[in-house]
This record gives C-alpha cells, structure tokens and sequence, in this order.
C-alpha cells in the first residue's frame, strides 16, 4: 500500500481547512461548501481504498516521518499507524463525516460565517485521523487535543451568545481534566516500558505495579472525552453548537474516541482487571444514570445528548468486561443511528425557525415524510429491535454482562428499556399528534431539502443493515479485529444456546414494554410534559441531573473562584508587606535612632553613664 | 565568527541610537537588533559545524578575572532567543509613539548587550556584572516611560529594582566564597568543585535569593504584577520574554552545576515552592480583571513549571526548562503584544470593558487563538513541547509533582479562554475595533510561525541541546 495514498487521507482534510481558513471569505458559499466536503469525501475514497488492502492481506501499515521528541532513554516519532482498529475508525469517521458536511451546506446556508463553520469542521476531520492514526500515545494526544479545540470553537460557534460561549468553555475545561489524566497516563507508561509505540508496547508491555495508574489515568481521559461519570456534564450543554456539529461530533465520532483509546491500549487493560471492573461499574452507571435524566428532557437535542452518554457507557461496560470488539460493534451501529437522529433533529429544527422543544411540535409526520421515516427508522434501531443494527450490538453487549455479572445486566437492561421508553417519547411529541407551535410556524413547516434529506436516507439506510457486520455466531467483525485485539480469548464468540435466545427474547419484550407505555401516554392520552418547575419526587431528581452541574459548582469552581481572590486580595499584600518590611526596618531605625542626636548634652552623658556601666558589669560578670 | 560580535554589536547600535534623531531612533535599534539576529544564526551554524565561536581574554590577574565568552548549546539558545526575540520586540513598540525615543531605544538595546552578555559569560564575576547590568536600563525604561502616577510608577520601580538587586548580592557572596575554594571564578574551575552537603546548602540558597526573585519564585514574586503593568508594553517584553530567562538559565547554568549535591530536603522544598507557586497564580490570574496582571500572573505560572523542571536537575527537566523558555518566550511577548493592540484601539486594560472584538477584526482573533492555544500548550504548538518534557520531567522524580503542576494545564485553560470570552468574544454596542494592520499582522504572524513550526518540528531547535 503506497504510503503517499494513506497520508493523502489526513492531507485531504487539512487542504480543505487551510483554503477555506485562509480564502473562504472570498470564496461563494457554494464553492466554499464544495471543497469541505470534496476534501472529506477524497479522504473517503483513499479510506475505502486503504480497507480493501486490509482486508485482503492483513498487514498493518506504519509511515515514520520524523523524530518528534528525544528523551535519554526513549524518543518519540512524529508517525502513522494504519490497521485494522484504524481502518474502521477511518471508514466511519470520512463516511459519516462527508454526509454531514454535505447536509450542513445547506443546513449553515443562511449563515454570515459560512466558510469559518467548514474550516473548522475540516479542522475537527483532520485531528479525528490523526487521533486515530498516530503511532504512538503523543501522537494520538495531539489528535485528542486537536478534536477538543475544533470542538470548544465549534461549540462556541455563535459566538455572541455568552451562554454558548460558557457551554464551550466548560466542554474544553472538563475535557482538560480528563487531558491531565492522559498525560499522567503516557508519562507512567513511557517511565515503565520506555516507549510509548502502540507496536512495541503491545510487545514489551508487562504487568508493572504502578501500571494500574496509567490504566486508571488512561481510563480518567475517556471519561473526559467520551462523556461518562463523572466528567460527562459538558456533553448536553454542547449542544449549544450547530445541529450538524452535534451529529458529527458529539455523537458519531469524537466522543467515541475514549472507546477508540482504551481498545487500542486493551493489552495494558487486560493486565489491571480492577480498572477493568471499575470501568465497566462507572459504564453502566452512567448508561442508567444518563437515560433517567433523558426520561425528563424537552429540548429535542438534550434528549438525544443524555441517549449518546447513556449508549456510550454501554460501550464502555463492553470494554471493563474486556469486549474490546462488542464496544467497537457498537460504536459503529451507534454512529449510524445517533447521526441519523442528530440530523433529522436538525431537520426538524430547520423547519420550525430553530425551535428546539417538544412541547411546541407535534404532528410533523404529514409535513416531512422522509425525516419522519428516517427518524423512525433510526429510533427502532436504537431501541433493539430486531433485525435493526441497534438489536444486534447491544444484544452483544447485554449478553456480555449476563455472563459476567449479574446486576451489570440487569442495570444495562434497565437503560435499554428506558432507552426505548425515551425515543418513542421523543418520536411521538415530535412527529404526532398535532402541532402545537405558532400558526406561523405551521404555516411555514416544510420537508428540507435534498442536500439535508439525502444524508438521511443513506444513514437511515445503514442504522438498518449495519448489524449485518456481526451477526451472532459468524461475526465478520470479529474476525476483522483479531489481530488488534491481545487477549482474543478474554471476549469469547457467543454460542447461541437457549440462555442466549431467552436473553434476546427478554431484551425485544423490555423494548416493547417502552414503547407501549410511550404510545399510551404520549398517542392515546395526548400527553404533553409539563412544565420543569411542576415536576416532583424523581422525576425532578432527574430534571435536574441529579443536581452534578450544582454540585460541582459549589465543590470545585466556587472554592477556585474564592481562594483565587482571597490569594489576590490577602495573600498577596501580606507577603508584598513583609517584602517592603526589609525596607522599612533601616529606615525606620535609621529615622528613630536620628532622634536620639539631637544635641541634648543630658541625653548624651546619660548614654555615656548607662554604656560604662554595662561595659563594667560585663567585664566583672564574665571573668 | 566570533560569538563577542554580537555585544559589539549591541553597544555601536545602543550608541548609534541615542545620537539619532526621536524619528530614526526605532529604525536604528530594529536594524542593529536584525543584523544580531543574523549573526546568531550564522554563529548558530557555524557552532553546529563544530568550529569555536568563543571568546576568551585576561582582564585582572588578581583576583583572577578573564573575559571568558563561552558558547554551547545552553548559550547559544539563550542567545538566539534574544536576538530573535529583540526584532520583535522592537518591530511590535512601532505602535506607540514614545517620547524621547532615541534614550529608550539605545536602553532597550544595551539591556540586550547585558543580557546576551550573562547568557554568554563563562567567568563567574563577568557574569555577575552582566547580570545587574541588565537591570539599569529596565529601571530606567521602566521609570521614565511607564504608566501611572509618577510617584505610584516610582515606587514600583524602586521596590522592583532594590527587591532584585538585594537577591543578586547574595550570589555575589556565593561567588566570592568559592573564589576562597578554587582561586578562579571561571565556570569550567567551579562546576567541578566539591562541596560538602552544607557548603552546598548554602551556595545553594543564595544562589536561589537571586534567582527565585528574578524568575519569579513563590513567595519572591510580589514585584512582578505591578513591574508587568506599570512597565511600557517594550518593558513589559523585555522583562517576560527574556530577562526573567536569565534566572533560569542560571539555575542551569551555574546553580546545580555547583550546588547540585544540596541537600534532598531543601531541593525537595524549593520544586514544591515552584509548584505551589504555579497554582497560587494561576488562581489569581483566574480573578484578575486587568488583563496586563492576568498575563503576569499567568507568566508566573508558567516559568514555574520551568523553574520547577530546571530544579529537577535531571536531562529531562533540563531539555525541558530550555524549550519551554523559549516558547515562553514568543507566547509571552505575542500575548502582550496581542493586549497592547487591544488597549491601543480601546483605550484600557480592563477586561470587563472589552468584547465584541471577535465580530470586527478575525484576522486579530486567529492570532489571539493560535497564541492563546499556544500558552495553554495545545499539542503542535510548542509550548506543548515544553509543558510535555517539563511534567514528564518532574514526574519521572515524583509522579504527584507532576499531577500537582499539571493542573496548570486545567486552571491555563480556565483563565486564559474566560478572559478570551470576556475580552475578544460576546457582542458589542458602539465600540470600534479595527482590524490589524500590516506591521501587526506580520509581527503576529512571525510569532505564530515559530511556535507552530518549532511545535511540529521542535529538532530545528532541540538538536542544538539535546544529544
């Protein structure tokens, strides 16, 4: 495989952003839209190309450009890794990605920084594959940083609205606290192994005793950066960002990037099982956590942020339970379905002039046919039924924990039902029943138009077919992911034995069960969710999000903020006062001792007297 | 080639400065300053060829004192940050108009004949004169063309200049007490003398009066904040960008060379004081509303980091500390030169009357970001480079100092992107915000260059210290 193609695939995404960054202004929106997305789509094509290499002979490819850093005993390359693990994240990653940058064309079409939108979201693409192509854990950190940046500038895109610019902020702040871990991380395992090579270090790796520290470190990133306990708040106030930006971002490819790190590390996770248990407790705390608080949400987009931190920690308690593969399966069928849903919110937001509550639609079905039929698609994919994507990679997931742990499962079915409860919730205020919005409103209510419509179709398309990868007892996937994976025997292919149907039939009747209470609440008896101040008992627990935002502000950014101006204000002038007291002590003796001169003769003598006499005493006393 | 050309050099052009006209004075300056440059970079390959650019002459045979310009990689480094630096510098003061130009000018220009002179001097006492050198002509800049009140700028800049002089004395004594040792202040006689842990101790602690003020360490850093503010922006550069590296540098150069073998406890003491110092300011740069204090403060928090890997005294924390000071230093001298365009269209510091910049002037807000980033040490910046090796550095002696330090990389982010939303974002009512213009543009745009370029290939410059 010729290098030139696989670093054509990074080089594609950065051109794009350094002619839109540096001309865009001049450009028409038409063409500035067209070299973003010809840039993904190029880097698409180089993608695909790269997969059938791999797929047919297996053989990772690594392109060293130069020597990055040097340390006595170790040095870092500024290098590229493509395999298998690479290849998937790539393919999904420049699909996707090219789908969303030709829906947003239309989507940003009315908006005065046309051209700065694509230079970021050519930026984000660019960092996303270094993240998942870099050699090395320093390699992937840049990618991991580099995503964060495009993400707080795009976060923060509508930049006049401070609130927006808070939710930015406080994405880049938190993800940075999950940085500290991953620098902690590669320091601990470049100390250890002296290298921080993926190549080398599933080779040298060994089971040290400070390697839980790393692991942990490692683990604190993800949380960071794919949204879970404890650091996942910044997800939902995300989506203060354009709609595409959630799709493509905050639901299909960054937030997957922990997923994409800690399998990529599974050989050091394979040797810290505690890290392990707690990654998998921490993942389906946060799956039942994230849906309960989704149970309550209005803002048509919050709803499907707590659904992508609920669906992530699934993820996440696949890989505790060392199913490096499951959570991969999962994240695939996830970015189909999330991106799906993200745009056809969007679409649904586009039509009604920017509303974003469920209260104030309803009945959209007649005025969007495609948007509703993608978005029903994508939301029964979600839900796991059968033979939806959705069905198959959480069934994995699900029959994982059964296997391992007991309250796992049953904690992880428990999201899966209300996850089902919470979409059809959604569907239906959205899309039935009537509209309850402004005549305005109505009276401009529209399908959108291709270029946002097209995307739809083909995501809805995949979010249906995309379990074929891994069918239970003959996964492709699998297979495909078996030279990244160490320890292959650690996730066993599942026998299909009456447990395992019994299981699947157990998971389709709890995705039944939500569906049905939704249809009877919100189609039989035309419920509409009341207002947040009238909520009680546990449902305002979860309006309020289990009151994390509240508590992290009283415990950590209010204690920062007081010490800050007690140092300034305080401290800082005491120690500046003892400062200028060795100033003041010379002069101060100098000023009193000037006194003592002041010609009395008196005085004088006096002193005179008193200083023999001392002398004397001394002189007696002390021989 | 001879690396002494270039004080040379300094002193003509200081010279040449004060006896032109207000008008020349700045173009005379931005001249001698670029030919410097030019000369350490053919210094610079000439050294990397392997051919001897050192200088070295007897000046007084007793006490023996030799005028010893010596250049290695520690030197030449310094010494190419200063030389690079000092256009920019210059080039960036073209905004203001300052009366009496030709006297700041040729001050400007001899502060950098005395600080390239310490970064050079291989001779302890030579090195010493050079060092308090450096501090008249930022006095004098300082006092004649600061801000404020006379008598309030007065006191700054008595207490700033007493504060420092003082912590030099005590190396001076240092000095002194090792000429007793070796008969010789030359640093190849010094760096190998053996001293008993208590000797050391207290080489060690005067060494570090001067050198923690200069830098500034906590608590010894009180001067700072108000010197940063009350100083002309030109001041402000030459103090942040490269004068402060002197107390680094010399921690490198001169203090653990000769009192490495300092006790565990005190060495232990003075990286956790680096530490503390590093939170401590950038949680007063979190609750600072003048934007001037909010960088000092923030470059406080900085070199403590570089203070604290230097203290480290390992090669890590040694390559480190040399990067980061010269990241520091563009990243510093761009962030000040980023606050000075802002006070020049808006007339404060302030940052609450700030805002709505990002709507009318882009091209300014790229440049603020891609500095910003850099200072917050965003991974293809090179400040990254330096915070990376620096930590990594202080991890590999205690993996909780470098968690501690760390949270610098979060409370950076903290301040540095609230002041940015509260200065640069956000709409604005009736407030003109011109865009940059051609000199600043380019000015930025050179910082912005170096710190991505050396951030993506740092051996451009590592090669020069690290083996």
């Amino acid at each position: 495989m010729s290098t030139t193609i696989l670093l054509l695939t990074l080089i594609f995404p950065l051109v794009g952003t350094l002619i839109n960054g540096f001309w865009g202004k001049h450009l028409s929106k038409k063409v500035s839209g067209t070299i973003a997305t010809m840039a993904i789509a190029a880097s698409f094509v180089t993608s695909c190309l790269f997969f059938a290499y791999i797929q047919g002979s297996q053989e990772p490819v690594k392109i060293v450009l130069f020597e990055w850093m040097k340390f006595n005993y170790f040095s870092i390359d500024f290098g590229f890794y493509f395999d298998q693990l690479a290849a998937l994240w790539l393919l999904f990653i420049t699909g996707i990605g090219t789908l969303i940058h030709l829906y947003s064309t239309s989507y940003m079409s009315h908006d005065e920084n046309f051209s700065k939108f694509f230079t970021y979201l050519n930026f984000f693409v660019f960092f996303m594959l270094i993240l998942v192509t870099g050699s090395n854990l320093a390699m992937m950190f840049i990618g991991w940083e580099g995503v964060g940046l495009c993400s707080y500038l795009l976060i923060g895109f509508w930049y006049k609205n401070q609130d927006y610019n808070n939710a930015a902020k406080k994405a880049f702040i938190m993800n940075r606290i999950g940085d500290l871990g991953f620098l902690v991380g590669i320091f601990v395992t470049g100390y250890l192994f002296h290298t921080l090579d993926f190549i080398e270090l599933k080779e040298q790796s060994f089971l040290a005793p400070t390697l839980g520290i790393a692991t942990m470190a490692f683990f604190i990133a993800a949380t960071g950066k794919s949204a879970q306990l404890p650091l996942y708040t910044w997800l939902p106030d995300a989506m203060a960002g354009p709609t595409p930006v959630s799709a493509l971002i905050h639901a299909a490819t960054m937030v997957t990037a922990g997923i994409f790190m800690i399998t990529r590390l599974n050989f050091l996770f394979d040797l810290t099982p505690d890290v392990q248990h707690i990654i998998a407790i921490i993942g389906a705390a946060t799956a039942l956590m994230a849906a309960t608080i989704a149970l309550v949400q209005n803002d048509i987009k919050k709803v499907l942020a707590y659904s992508t931190v609920s669906q992530l920690g699934l993820m996440f308690l696949a890989l505790g339970l060392g199913a490096y593969e499951v959570a991969v399966f999962h994240v695939i069928t996830h970015a189909f379905f999330k991106a799906c849903l993200f745009l056809g919110s969007g679409s649904v937001i586009h039509a009604i002039g920017g509303e974003q509550d469920m209260r104030h639609m309803g009945g959209l079905k007649k005025h969007m046919k495609i948007t509703y039929a993608t978005f029903f698609i994508a939301t029964i994919a979600i839900s796991g039924f059968p033979p939806l994507s959705g069905f198959f990679s959480k069934d994995e997931i699900l029959l994982t924990a059964f296997h391992h742990n007991i309250v796992l499962w049953v904690v992880a079915s428990l999201a899966s039902i209300l996850t089902a409860f919470y979409m059809f919730r959604l569907l239906f205020l959205t899309f039935s029943n009537k509209f309850r919005g402004t005549e305005e409103q109505e009276h401009h209510l529209h399908e959108s138009p291709s270029a946002m419509t097209m995307p739809l179709i083909i995501l809805a398309v995949l979010a249906a077919v995309g379990g074929l990868i891994s069918i239970p007892g003959n996964s492709w996937l699998n297979e495909f992911l078996k030279p990244v994976i160490k320890n292959n025997a650690a996730s066993h292919p599942h026998v299909l034995g009456t447990t395992e149907y019994m299981l699947m039939g157990l998971a389709v009747v709890g995705a039944l069960v939500g569906l049905m209470v939704a249809y009877f609440k919100y189609i039989k008896n035309k419920q509409v969710p009341v207002n947040d101040n009238n909520v009680s008992g546990l449902q305002k627990l979860f309006a309020n999000k289990y009151y994390l935002d509240d508590i992290y502000q009283s415990l950590i950014v209010h204690p920062l903020n007081f010490f800050g101006s007690f140092f300034k204000n305080q401290i800082d002038g005491l120690i500046n006062g003892i400062v200028l007291s060795f100033g003041r002590v010379p002069s101060e003796l100098s000023y009193q001792g000037k006194k003592a001169q002041n010609g009395n003769i008196g005085l004088y003598l006096f002193a005179f007297v008193i200083g023999v006499c001392g002398l004397l005493y001394y002189l007696f006393m002390c021989y | 080639m001879n690396c002494i050309i270039i004080l040379l050099i300094y002193v003509l052009g200081a010279v040449a400065t004060l006896a032109s006209n207000s008008k020349n004075a700045a173009k005379t300056a931005l001249v001698t300053s670029l030919i410097n440059a030019v000369i350490a970079l053919i210094l610079t390959g000439e050294y990397l060829n392997g051919n001897d650019v050192s200088f070295t002459q007897q000046w007084i045979s007793n006490p023996n004192i030799s005028l010893s310009f010596v250049v290695d990689g520690l030197s030449l480094t310094m010494l190419l940050l200063t030389t690079l630096l000092l256009p920019i510098i210059i080039l960036a003061s073209f905004n203001t108009l300052y009366s009496k130009a030709n006297q700041l000018y040729s001050l400007v220009l001899f502060m950098a004949f005395a600080m390239a002179g310490t970064f050079l001097a291989q001779d302890g006492l030579v090195y010493y004169i050079f060092w308090e050198l450096a501090l008249l002509p930022i006095f004098f800049i300082g006092l004649l063309w600061g801000s404020d009140e006379w008598k309030i700028r007065k006191r700054v800049m008595v207490t700033f200049f007493m504060y420092t002089f003082a912590g030099s004395l005590f190396m001076l004594a240092a000095f002194a007490y090792l000429y007793t040792l070796t008969g010789s202040f030359a640093w190849s006689d010094l760096s190998k003398v053996v001293l008993s842990t208590k000797e050391a101790n207290y080489i060690f602690l005067a060494f570090f009066l001067a050198y923690g003020i200069k830098i500034p360490v906590f608590p010894l850093h009180t001067w700072q904040a108000n010197t940063y503010e009350k100083s002309p922006t030109i001041g402000t550069m030459l103090l942040s960008g490269i004068m402060l590296k002197m107390g680094i540098y010399s921690i490198l150069r001169w203090q653990m060379p000769i009192a490495g073998n300092v006790s565990e406890n005190i060495l232990k003491t003075v990286i956790v004081l680096c530490i503390v110092g590093i939170i401590y300011a950038s949680l007063i740069a979190l609750r600072s509303n003048n934007l001037k204090r909010l960088l000092a403060y923030s470059s406080m928090a900085h070199v403590g980091l570089v203070a604290a890997g230097a203290y480290v005294g390992n090669s890590t924390g040694y390559q480190g500390s040399i990067i980061q000071m010269v990241a520091h230093g563009f990243v510093v001298v761009g962030l000040f030169y980023l606050a000075d365009i802002i006070y020049k269209r808006y007339d404060t510091y302030e940052i609450k009357e700030m805002g709505g910049i990002r709507s009318q002037a882009p091209k300014f807000t790229t440049f603020f970001l891609i500095i910003m980033f850099a200072s917050i040490g965003l991974p293809g910046t090179f400040g990254f480079i330096g915070e990376f090796t620096l930590l990594f550095a202080l991890s590999e002696k205690e993996l909780l100092y470098a968690v501690f330090a760390g949270t610098s990389i979060i409370l950076g982010a903290y301040y540095m992107l609230k002041m940015f939303q509260n200065a640069v974002l956000g709409s604005t009512e009736n407030k003109v915000f011109a865009e940059v213009t051609t000199k600043e543009y380019f000015v930025l745009a050179v910082i912005c260059v170096v710190l991505i370029g050396l951030g993506i290939y740092p051996k451009l410059l590592t090669d020069l210290f690290i083996q």
